[in-house]
Order: structure tokens, then sequence, then C-alpha cells
């Protein structure tokens, strides 16, 4: 498309309305202004745009040129986007600082791929072969954890004339087909896009965090979505980071949307040095951060989740289990309310734009597992974990309602446990998961038969420990019976030594479902145990000042590399004394 | 800078602290601009929004007496700067930077733009650097680090300031030779002002001290502008310079009361509260200019004080605030009733950055640990307290009674030091001992995690 050249004319905000703009369309790039900042098109009418401006405004005329090639606004994917860090329009944040600055200057232009880098390549398809979308035609080594798989873009198929056979880059074609058409090491696509793929398949596999309040009480599958809302400081930010740490996943997304900048640093040191708990490597080899923080230009920050959300399609697309976790979805709604009202559109619930939950369902509905485009049948997924940050902590404003209606799990966050360093802060009432039932054959079978029970269980214990505090209110603890001191009892063990985790805990951080179960199966021995033992007329105080209490408490501190023998040994020990004791 | 100055004689509205003026050719997003009154009187103004050759024009020192036949609009080309200069140590400034203590104005060695630039995250340092604080309900639960941002949450008639400045006087000492201080104060009363200015004296840090003042009788809208001079001077001194900067920023509450006059005067639609909806836009580009970058030496550590309305930590001052920095110190009208000092309500505090400022070689090992059992005994502690308030203290177990008497000890000791300063050894020293109140068996956690 020719290009478009028209002029400033209005200026507000991260707005900017241009007239002279006829024949440009809607959600099409443009540059403005002397500085060539990056905006997009949001609506037009008669000659003249609406822009938003992915740049801080500031300084600005009236009359400046506007110009568009009519392009979309692309993502570059490609090998060299794991390890790195962008900004929500997929700017490179390193080689920014490389240029010479500690700051976002205005109108940086930097390529976000290093198109002269020569990579290995090792072609999988050879001249004379067919290829359809999503074929593979070759691997580069991207990172020591992550082999690329350079696919044949959606919408071109036919014979193979010519592949690279050993390095590429992104100079030159990669490969030529015979009618001419030529696929090269990157491609783009166009982040308000969805990437297609052959079919959405149900979900049916966990998707493993190694938290037991997550994965035992309130699991999300593999593809599935799951929304984490929380007032500030109840642990959100932690709890993103903490699975984007040590979540099985092959490649994590992991976006920071009008958060803190101290914080993504932090991310940004860690990374390198810790190491992923199913191979060993260190993090940041599997991971792609985007940071729009809070203070950089909103538009960029609106469409953050979306070059997130693409980025992590084209690594499912070559079959892997991608994580998404973004933090937080509210300054996204933000993001949109801010733009919304500057085009003086009319305001929904809160002044949010009442398209809010369709732009919201545009995002979240990219989640899911899927068999791949291509000859070979793979399966990627994308497990979306986002943070909500309700004003006041509120969780019946708009952006958690919204989100509400995407979300296969709820992992409420709650004040009142966070005040009390119990994290995650999740508060298991008002928390739920939809995809129990779904997963509960993978749980009979790859976990244990009484897995579904020790869970039942576990629930039904907290229900009660909350009864019974209701009754403490009004008759003392004293005066409760004995059988219900000892629920309440285990019931604040389960808490302590099972819902609490500790994410800065080496032993704990990651828990295999193998120990998650035995930890609930040591603490209903203990339960079960103390409670035959209180109806042959032990007194209460012996059970509970027990020694064995403290061993059930010091559970976490054992690794899942032979937890079963401690577990078992320990349930013995507790049949043994429990079983013998005789009050004199 | 152009050397005409072009003048316009365009105004064609004025409403609430803003003019539109007419035919302004060229004029720039956020340019600084000069509006000329009959009377000779200069007024300063920014550009708000532009739209064809009409722009909205805020006037800082209010619109009153501007007419729209003969008063001047004088576009100056460019957007907000102030002049920095190290020779600003000392001396107090109102909030637009110009001296109000009678001294002459300095000669700047530079001029830098106040709206200031996003720090590229990825050319941040970590923030890892403890700050004692001197203060145990900090120090030990909450710690401070440098180039963290850690506001103040004040309810009316507490003592925030108070706190503030002893904050600053101790962590002076552990800081030593490269500490600066920044105050930036926005719609203080002048005995506030009296009091800020007394005690820098006080405590010998006014030579390290640049001051800017916005008294509440000053116009709403140099308030907008206090904040960013202040963090720009604090960027200068600590990127430039290499000096650790602390900056006291007070009160925000009456600094979104400005944003919000603002807005509503530009009718905008409102947000929460009729706050602006880029409210928290606007504030995080405050508060994120905290921080330390990586291989420059200085740092800025920011400490904000607001007000919450009604004690409400639930509005939107305080939530917005809360969802940008990292943590919060709270302070508490039960704690003051009870005569205690500083009276901070250590439950909803937090450090977000306290784990990579503590544990061995920084504070103590094991201190995260002694942290999270004070918390967890405390809460107990409270919600027993709760409990005698209904079912009375026969009603409780014996275990029961000593996290009753934990919790009183906790407050009246650890909480309540007084306006005495403790090293760290002296803070986790004491929340041992006070741990041991308790039976060992609740003390688990600590254990285990020291062994």
């Amino acid at each position: 498309m020719a290009e478009i050249r028209g002029k400033i004319f209005g200026i507000a905000g991260p707005t900017v309305i241009a007239t002279g703009m006829t024949g440009a369309k809607m959600n099409t790039v443009c540059l403005v202004g002397n500085d060539g900042l990056l905006g997009e098109i949001i609506r037009i009418r008669g000659d003249r745009a609406t822009l938003q401006v992915y740049e801080e405004t500031g300084g600005l005329t009236a009359g400046e040129d506007v110009v568009t090639y009519g392009k979309p606004l692309n993502v570059v994917l490609g090998p060299g986007l794991l390890t790195n860090i962008y900004d929500g329009i997929q700017r490179p944040l390193y080689q920014i600082r490389a240029t010479g600055t500690d700051f976002m200057e205005r109108g940086i232009k930097v390529a976000t791929l290093d198109m002269e880098k020569v990579w290995q390549f090792s072609p999988l398809k050879k001249k004379g072969d067919e290829v359809e979308p999503g074929t593979i035609l070759g691997t580069v080594p991207e990172t020591e954890r992550i082999t690329h798989k350079v696919m044949v873009p959606p919408g071109i198929r036919g014979k193979i004339k010519d592949i690279k056979s050993s390095t590429a880059s992104g100079k030159e074609p990669l490969c030529v087909l015979e009618d001419g058409t030529e696929i090269g090491l990157y491609q783009e696509w166009p982040v308000r896009r969805s990437r297609p793929f052959k079919e959405k398949l149900p979900p049916e596999t966990p998707f493993i965090t190694g938290q037991r309040v997550f994965d035992t009480l309130l699991p999300v599958a593999e593809g599935g979505t799951a929304i984490v809302p929380g007032g500030f400081g109840t642990g959100k930010t932690v709890v993103e980071q903490t699975i984007a740490k040590f979540s099985r996943s092959d490649i994590v997304i992991y976006v920071g949307c009008g958060e803190r900048g101290n914080e993504m640093t932090d991310m940004l040191t860690e990374f390198p040095k810790l190491k992923d708990p199913d191979t060993g490597l260190p993090l940041n080899l599997r991971t792609v951060i985007i940071v729009n923080t809070s203070n950089m230009p909103v538009a960029a920050r609106e469409a953050s989740i979306f070059t997130g959300v693409t980025i992590a399609e084209y690594f499912r697309d070559m079959g892997y289990r991608v994580s998404l976790l973004a933090d937080s979805i509210s300054r996204w709604a933000e993001a949109l309310r801010e733009i919304s009202s500057r085009l003086e559109e009319m305001p929904g619930e809160e002044g949010f734009p009442p398209y809010l939950a369709t732009s919201l369902g545009s995002f979240y509905e990219r989640s899911g597992k899927v068999r791949c485009l291509g000859d070979d049948g793979r399966i990627g997924s994308i497990t979306i974990i986002s943070a909500v940050s309700p004003p006041g902590g509120d969780f019946s404003e708009p952006v958690t309602q919204s989100a509400l209606r995407f979300a296969g799990a709820l992992w409420a966050l709650d004040p009142d446990l966070a005040y009390r360093r119990h994290f995650p802060a999740v508060n298991w009432q008002t928390s739920f998961s939809l995809y129990y039932s779904e997963l509960a054959d993978w749980f009979d079978r790859e976990v244990s038969p009484e897995m579904i029970k020790f869970r039942t269980r576990l629930f039904k214990l907290l229900q009660r420990q909350n009864e019974l505090k209701e009754i403490i209110q009004i008759i003392g603890i004293e005066a409760l019976q004995e059988g219900d001191r000892l629920t309440l009892e285990v019931a604040n063990m389960a808490r302590e030594v099972f819902l609490k985790q500790s994410a800065y805990s080496e032993t704990d951080a990651f828990n295999s479902y193998e120990k998650q179960f035995r930890m609930l199966n040591v603490i209903f021995a203990f339960l079960d145990n103390a409670e035959a033992a209180l109806k042959r007329g032990v007194y209460i105080e012996t059970l509970i000042d027990s020694p064995l209490r403290t061993e059930v408490l010091k559970l976490q501190n054992y690794t899942n590399e032979g937890f079963a023998p401690r577990a078992e040994e320990l349930i013995e020990k507790i049949e043994g004394e429990f079983g013998t004791i005789e009050e004199k | 800078m152009d050397l005409i100055t072009k003048q316009y004689k365009t105004i064609n509205a004025i409403t609430g602290p803003l003019v539109l003026a007419e035919n302004l050719i060229g004029a720039k997003l956020g340019e600084m601009c000069v509006v000329e009154l009959t009377t000779g009187e200069k007024r300063n103004g920014q550009i708000l929004s532009i739209e064809g050759d009409k722009a909205v024009i805020q006037v800082l020192e209010g619109t009153s007496a501007i007419d729209s036949k003969t008063s001047i609009v004088a576009p100056l080309g460019q957007t907000a700067r102030v002049g920095i200069s190290m020779d600003m140590f000392g001396r107090i400034f109102n909030g637009f930077g110009k001296p109000i203590d009678g001294l002459p104005e300095i000669i700047p060695e530079k001029y830098m733009e106040i709206t200031g630039l996003p720090m590229n995250p990825a050319a941040r340092e970590k923030p890892d650097f403890f700050i004692q604080t001197g203060i145990s309900a900090i120090d030990g639960l909450n710690t401070l680090v440098r180039g963290q941002k850690l506001p103040i949450f004040s309810g009316a008639g507490l003592p925030a300031n108070e706190l503030a400045i002893q904050i600053v006087r101790q962590a002076k000492v552990s800081e030593a030779a490269d500490f600066a201080v920044i105050l930036g104060a926005m719609g203080i009363t002048s005995r506030e002002a009296f009091f800020f200015r007394k005690s820098l004296l006080e405590i010998g840090t006014l030579e390290r001290t640049v001051a800017f003042i916005n008294q509440a009788s000053d116009p709403t809208i140099e308030r907008l502008f206090t904040p960013r001079i202040a963090l720009t001077t604090a960027e200068y001194l600590a990127f430039e310079k290499g000096y650790h900067v602390m900056v006291v920023l007070t009160d925000m509450t009456a600094y979104c009361e400005a944003l919000r006059e603002i807005g509503i005067a530009r009718e905008e639609i409102p947000g929460r509260r009729s706050y602006p909806g880029y409210m928290y836009t606007d504030l995080a580009t405050l508060y994120e200019r905290a921080g330390r970058l990586e291989g420059r030496k200085g740092s800025i550590t920011l400490m904000p004080i607001l007000t919450m309305p009604d004690d409400d930590i639930t509005h939107p001052i305080p939530d917005l605030t809360g969802y940008i920095t990292e943590g919060q110190i709270v302070l508490g009208r039960g704690l003051h009733r009870k005569g205690i000092y500083p009276p901070i309500d250590v439950m909803p505090c937090l450090s977000r950055l306290m784990n990579l400022g503590i544990g061995k070689g920084k504070t103590r090992e094991g201190h995260r640990a002694l942290a999270d059992q004070l918390y967890s005994a405390y809460a107990r502690g409270i919600d027993v307290r709760r409990l005698v308030a209904i079912v009375g203290e026969e009603g409780l177990t014996e275990l029961d009674r000593k996290y009753l008497h934990f919790a009183e000890e906790f407050e009246r000791r650890f909480i309540g030091q007084g306006n005495i300063e403790r090293t760290i050894d002296e803070t986790l020293d004491l929340g041992l001992s006070l741990l041991s109140i308790l039976p060992e068996r609740e003390t688990i956690g600590l254990r285990a995690k020291k062994g």
C-alpha cells in the first residue's frame, strides 16, 4: 500500500488526531511527528484519524507529519526472542541500553531481532518436499534449553526448490518454493490477530505449578486460564513470579504490564541464576520478558499483553507447553480506559469502556491446548495466569468480574492471610477451579486414586475449622469438645505445613504431586490416629503437645526426592506412638 | 529558545485554572507559556492539550483577573525545565523552584526537563542495600533498601512528619557522607513548614537538604510541579553526582486533589471518587523515578507521605499508591491513642524489597524467619484480644493468654520505641527475646529455618 501522509491536528495525552488521512486503515501503524513516534489508528472520521501513540507525546506540535504505510502493529518472530526483554511494542531493552542511554528516550529505533546474526540450521526437509502451513523446515539451537523450530508461515504451501543446509540468518531467504515464494528465518504477525491452528483440544492434563495450594486444591489445566485477584500487598506478583520460576513449562512469557521497575530488575538478575526444575538449566533460557512499567507510555501498555500472547502462540505452534503470565490485567484495563476517555467515548461501569469484556475475551481466548498446523500432528498449549488488581481489594469491580467470565480457575488472594504472612495468601473458600472434574482421571492415573478423596477431606477439614472458629467466638475454646479441638489443631497444622509454601526456600519452592499427596497422607494419618487415641481416653493435650506434631510441621523441609519413604516412616511412627499411649 | 517570543492576545475562554487560547501556531504539547496581565503581572502556564490552532493552558498562579481582551499569552518554546546546581543544598524554594529563603536565585549548572524519562527496566540495578532507619517496626519487619519507594500512609492528626524526620535523621548515620535529602512539600500548612525547617536544621542535615515547599495558601497547580522538580533535582544529585538521595514527598493527598481539580476543570470523565482515570499513570510517573542505575553510584529512595481520608486505606489515593510503591508503612490511630510512638500498625505494612536487603552479610541470618514469626504471633495475639472482648479472659487457654501478653509487650516495647534509635542487632535481639514469652513449640518455624 502506498504511503499516506497527513498532519497532526490535535494532541491530548497519549492520543493524537491527524488530518488528511483519507484512505488510512483502522488499526494500522503510523509514524507520528518529526521524531517518528510509533502510533496506531484507533478511530477514523472523515479525513481525520485518531491515533494512540506508543511513546511520550510531550513536545509534539500541530502541523507535524503523520505517515502510514498501511501495516498493522506486528511482532517479529524468530530465533533470538528467548532470554531477551522487550517493552510493550517489542522494542528490545538491552539493545536500547546499548545505544548509550539508561532512560527510554523518545523515537528510539532499534531492530527487534538481530537480522545479521548467523544461526546454526539443521534442515528437516529437502528439495522436492511438499510443505504446508506449519511444516517444520528445520531447527535452530536457540538456547541450550530450547530448540527453535522454523515453520512455514500460515497461508504458504508448495514444493521446496531450495533450502539452506547448515546456517541461516535474517539477511537472505532460508527456503525458496518452486513458485518463487521465499520463506525467511523470521516472520511477522499482527498482534491483534490470533495465529491459526488445526483444532482445540479439551483440557485433560493439569498445568503443574509445584505449589500445593494450586495443584492440589485449585488446579488449572494445561491450556486453561486462571486469574489471581488481590488487593495490594497480597502477593500477586510473587505468585506470578513463582509460577514463572517453578512451573512445568517449556516456555514462559512474562508480561509485566504497568507494574514496578524494581521488581522486573529483580527477575532479570534472578532468572539467569535460578534453575528450571525440569532440566536444571538457567531459567532465562526458556523465558521472554515483556515489560511496560507503570510510568512507560500507556498505549504501549495496552499493546503489551497482545505482544506477549502473540509470541506465546508462536512457540505454541512449535509444539511447546507455554505459560503466559500477565501482571496485571487491571493495569491493561486502565490503559484501555484512559485511551477511551481521551476519545470521549461513552463510559461504561466505573469509566471503563463498554467493550472491556470483549477486548479481555480476545486476549484470554487465545489460551488453549491445540493441535498445531503442520503435518506431524504436534500439540502445543498456552496457559494464561493473570493477576488482577481490584481497587480497594473489592472483587465486585468490572475488571475482576469481566475476567472471571473467561477464567477456569480463580485464585483469590486475601489480605487477612497476607497480613499474617500466610503465603500464598489464597483464600480457599472463595477460590475455585472448574477443571477438577476434567482432571479427575489424570489424578487417578498419575498420582493416586486416593488423591481426590484427600482433596475433598482437606476442604472439609478447613470448612469445619471455620465453623469451629465461629463457635469459639461465642463460647471460648475451653468449652469446645475434645474432638473438635483436635480438628482445630490438625486444621491449623494443615494450614501451616500444607497451604503455606515458601517461594524462597530451596526445598519447598517446587513440590511434585508425589510429595503433595504424601504430605496429605501424613496429615490425615495424624488426625485418624489421634482421634482413635482420643476415643481411648487419651488427653487432648498429650496428643497436640506430642513431638510428632513438630515432625509433621517440618515436612516442608524435605526434598521431593526420597520424600515417600520418609513419609511412610513418619506414618508408621504416628501409628506406633498414638496406638500405644495410654493415659495414666 | 527563540530570541523572539511570540505574543498572542487570543484568549477565548477562561474556566477555573484554565485558559483557552486561539491561533497559537506551532504550540507544543507541554510547552510553558507566560500569561501577562495589563498590570504587568506575569504568570506561568503550561499547554495541556492542542486542537488545531487552539490550546488549553493551565495557569499555575490561578486565572483571577485574567481577561480575554487584553491579557497576553506568550509561548516560551520549551517544555517545563528547572535549572539545577550543587548550590541548591541548604536552600529553600517554592513549589516551582524559585527561592523563598530570601537569598538570590541560584546560577544553574544545567537545565533539566521536569517530567523526566522512564528508566529503562534493563538498566536498573537491583535494590539490595539495607538502610538502617533505626526504627524496629521498619528495620526488623519491613526493611527499607536503597532505591525503594516506601510511602507512609497516615491519617489526620497522626505523627507522619515526625516519623519521616526521625527516619531521615537516623538513616543519615548509616548512609554517611554521600547522603542527601530532598523535601517536596505540597499544600502543607505554615505550621508544618516551620516544623520541617526547624527539624532539618536541628538534625544537622540542612546543608545536605534541598527543600521545595508549596504551602496550602500557594497556588494549587504549583503542586503538580513540586514533586517533579524535587525528583528532577534528585536525579541530578543521584545519577550525576553520586549521592544517595532520600526524597520525602508530603502530602501526596494534596497533590492528588490538585490533579482532580485540573481534571474536573478540563471536563474530563472522572474516575473513582472523581479523581481522574489516569491518576495511576500520573502517580507512577512520580514514584517510578526512584531506583538505582547499573554502573552509577547514587540512588533515589522515595518516601511519599499521604493522608488517608477518614483513615480509609481503600480510598483511591492510598490504594493506587500501594499498587505502585514497593510496600507501605501504615500508621494506626489505635496505637496512637494508646500513646505508642511511632504508631506503626505493622499488620497492613509491607516492604516488597525486604528480602533483597536482609539476611547473612546484610542484617543477620534468620531475619526473615524471625520477622515471619513475629508477624504470625502478633496476628494471633490480636485475634485473642478480639476474643477476650466477647468471651472474657476466663474462656482462654493458657496458650492464648501468653499470646495476649505477647501482643501487649510487642506493641509496647518493639513498636513503641519512642524517639530513640535502635541498631538492627538491638531490634532483632529484642524480637527474639519477646518471642520467648511463648512456649517453644509455638516457634518451630524459627528454629527449623535456623537449623
